[in-house]
């Protein structure tokens, strides 16, 4: 991460620089700044509100319910995870608002995992292959239904929108499948992680 | 039908969710305002927590975009894209995707209404931009929450799956239309 920061940042001046568009680039130091600040902010009502129903799902047993539902798959996606850990189930969840196309509910319900696997993490400071995984099924971004694309299709006059929905479906399943294999297959091969407290 | 039938999934998925959850809950005893209120008090927290990481990606991506490399690269990119069949309008599309999602929709709507409904541009656009989640912000929120700055093996991975989420998305879109 270290590289890929100071390598955006640096050719980005470079790049600017050749372009004659540098002050471009230094104002969106300005603008990306108060852009992180908006998203962050804009999440706090909806974090608030899916964590409180969240943890109501939790109460009544839903999500322990969900989680025995799919432990035959994440027992062999994430083999250092306690089968019987809260996480379990907010993954559950966190996919299933994902398939549903509720970003909304989908980030906070995943960072609330995330932040399960990291008591269970042994090195506080870097990811476990845990993390790795839930971030591969989130970075894969699966999808049953694209339902923005799909206004945007249908503002546009577009006779037959729902003709994207199947290959969407097919090129999102073949994505989602080569993240997880692909973290399955790093995992073995790349170093582990240090012990520390 | 199958139109109607999509439309309604999208617009009872969330409310359906919520009936249930709280329907259980009521059901199964759960003190549920209590519980709500309780689960709810970390959402400032945790939304406050990703600001530094969310600044570090945010900004450098602005700054790349304010650049103008993304349109050095589309331009470099082109004749070789050209020979799969790719239309050179979408290759903003592949290299922003994993950048920005607000980007990513932003540079759709400009091709939809550039080119028209019947274009194949229009298709291949939709396609990866609807299988797509954006890479960095994902890694930046979700690692940012829990304090996590060595990302190991996470970001390569989801590069890689982006990468392979392109080439599925022009076969598939050249095979169908």
């Amino acid at each position: 991460m270290n590289y890929i920061f100071y390598f955006l940042i640096v050719i980005s001046i470079i790049v600017g620089a050749i372009n004659g568009k540098l002050s471009d680039v230094v104002n969106a130091i300005l603008s990306g700044a108060e852009l992180s600040v908006k998203v962050a902010f804009s999440l706090i009502g909806i974090m608030c509100f899916w964590l409180g129903i969240m943890k109501i799902a939790e109460q009544s047993g839903l999500v322990e319910l969900l989680a025995k539902i799919i432990k035959p798959i994440t027992k062999h996606l994430f083999k250092e995870i306690p089968e019987e850990s809260s996480a379990i189930g907010d993954i559950a969840m966190n996919f299933s608002a994902n398939a549903l196309g509720l970003a909304n509910a989908a980030t906070p319900i995943g960072i609330k995992a995330m932040k399960e696997l990291q008591r269970l993490n042994k090195d506080k400071k870097s990811a476990s292959n845990a993390m790795c995984m839930l971030l591969a099924m989130n970075t894969a971004g699966f999808q049953l239904i694209p339902a923005t694309v799909i206004a945007v299709l249908i503002g546009i006059g577009y006779k037959n929108p729902t003709e994207i929905i199947a290959p969407t479906l097919l090129v999102t399943s073949i994505t989602f499948l080569s993240a997880i294999t692909i973290s399955k297959i790093f995992e073995k091969f790349w170093k582990p992680q240090k012990e520390s407290n | 039908m199958f139109h109607t039938l999509m439309n309604i999934i999208s617009l009872w998925a969330l409310p359906a969710i919520i009936v249930i959850i709280l329907t259980v809950g009521l059901l199964r005893k759960v003190p549920l305002y209590e519980t709500f209120t309780d689960g709810a008090k970390d959402g400032f927290h945790v939304a406050v927590n990703i600001i530094p990481y969310l600044v570090a990606i945010i900004v450098a991506i602005s700054m790349l975009r304010a650049s103008g490399l993304i349109e050095m690269t589309s331009h470099a990119l082109a004749p070789i894209l050209n020979f799969f069949n790719v239309p050179a309008d979408t290759i903003p599309v592949m290299i922003v995707r994993s950048l920005s999602g607000l980007a990513a929709l932003g540079v759709f709507s400009d091709i939809a209404h550039n080119l028209g409904p019947d274009a194949y541009a229009t298709k291949l656009a939709a396609i990866m931009v609807g299988s797509s989640e954006t890479t960095f912000y994902v890694l930046a929120v979700y690692f940012g929450s829990v304090k996590i700055s060595k990302f190991r093996y996470a970001l390569i991975v989801g590069l890689i799956a982006d990468f392979i989420g392109i080439v599925a998305a022009i076969s598939v879109c050249n095979l169908m239309f």
